[in-house]
């Protein structure tokens, strides 16, 4: 009703909110990320373009982080298939595809409903392998403790520059296929030199999955990850996932 | 094409206040769409277009505001020259994204109310 004389007139109100739009996929990555911490679980979001090599960088881990005793698992996004799941489980790394359909990003609620599909608890690192795309997964948060980009040498220098979102939101650039620069005209410096002006605290590390090298650098980083995130010595695998999941 | 998931958790947002209000109609929102938001602007308003026909959001017109992202040095506020490296070599740190430049807010909703 008008509030200056009580006529039965509407009025007309400005609503003052300032949310974010994503406040609701917040909401859910804040629930998975207190899962993962409470049962001791190091997750990763792997994120990069279709073909990156972010499969072949899991499978290598399998082999090269085996020393270290982690039990590992995987969520893959697939728009279709469930490929990337098959050849992680045979790879060693107990896996459950996500198939989105449509979807070009894996959101919150999406990972969190698959959780329910894989012995999650009982891992100390759990890989997130995204869709493949360099756009919209970067303003998706998951849950996951670090967010990696994987950039392969074949897709050229300057990818940092034009997906520049995406280079802000990784903590980690894992540049993969490096076995492949001899036969390509690839500057890697010019590569450090653009990552250096769209991420603030360029981390990047460089690997083949094909030939291993930079594997060990790559454990090495995981291992610095679960460290800073309180979870190594942590007795893992006790918080259940209890309740019932959204529909 | 994530502009089109945003659209619907907007659309889906502002029922919510249409319903918590009892209001009779939406006469407009505005948004706020940092250069680093990760979405496109212009597929964001084609996104919303083609959304709101048949909701709440059917005669409301969007406005945009977009935001230039800046970067400065969070010690001594040295503004990082746009496309520079995101430090500040005089202090030896990382810069910091100046507010907004990352933003992707429901900023506010003009509601007709009873
Ligand atoms: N030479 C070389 N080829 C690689 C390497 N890693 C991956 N590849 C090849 O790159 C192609 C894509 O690798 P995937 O691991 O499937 O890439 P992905 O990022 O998981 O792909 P999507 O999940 O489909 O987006 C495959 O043909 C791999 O054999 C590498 O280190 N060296
Ligand atoms: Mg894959
Ligand atoms: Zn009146
Ligand atoms: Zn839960
Ligand atoms: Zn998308
Ligand atoms: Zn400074």
């Amino acid at each position: 009703m008008c509030t200056t004389c009580g006529c039965g007139d509407t009025e007309l109100v400005p609503v003052e909110l300032h949310e974010k739009i994503l406040a609701g996929n917040d909401r859910a990555a804040r629930h998975n990320r207190e899962h993962f911490l409470e049962a001791g679980v190091l997750a990763l979001n792997l994120m990069g373009s279709p073909g990156a090599g972010k499969t072949a960088v899991l499978e290598a881990t399998a082999r090269a982080a085996a020393p270290k005793g982690w039990r590992l698992g995987a969520v893959s996004a697939d728009l279709a298939t469930d490929n990337d799941a098959v050849r992680l489980v045979k790879a060693g790394i107990p896996s459950h595809a996500i198939t989105t359909g449509q979807a070009c990003h894996l959101d919150a609620d999406l990972v969190h409903r698959s959780l329910h599909g894989i012995a999650w608890q009982r891992t100390d690192v759990f890989f997130i392998e995204n869709v493949g795309n360099l756009v919209c997964p970067a303003i998706y948060d998951l849950g996951q403790a670090a967010n990696v980009v994987v950039l392969s040498v074949t897709e050229g220098e300057d990818k940092p520059l034009k997906y520049p979102t995406m280079f802000l939101a990784a903590d980690l650039v894992v540049v993969s296929k490096c076995d492949l620069i001899p036969h390509l005209d690839f500057d890697m410096a010019a590569l450090d030199d653009a990552i250096a002006r769209v991420m603030p605290r360029p981390r990047v590390l460089k690997l083949s999955a094909r030939t291993g090298q930079g594997l060990d650098q790559w454990v090495a980083w995981i291992e610095e990850q679960r460290l800073a995130h309180g979870l190594v010595g942590k007795v893992a695998g006790l918080a259940a996932h209890v309740h019932a999941p959204k529909p | 094409m994530h502009e089109y998931s945003l659209v619907e958790a907007l659309i889906t947002r502002v029922e919510a206040e249409v319903h918590r209000r009892k209001a009779l109609k939406v006469h407009g929102l505005s948004v706020r769409i940092g250069e680093l938001a990760g979405v496109d602007a212009g597929l964001f308003q084609t996104a919303y277009d083609t959304f709101r026909a048949g909701t709440v959001c059917a005669e409301a017109p969007l406005t945009m505001r977009r935001i230039p992202a800046s970067w400065s040095c969070p010690s001594c506020r040295a503004v990082i020259p746009r496309g520079a490296p995101l430090r500040c070599d005089a202090c030896a740190a990382p810069a910091r994204l100046d507010d907004g430049g990352d933003a992707l807010t429901l900023d506010g909703i003009d509601l007709e109310v009873p």
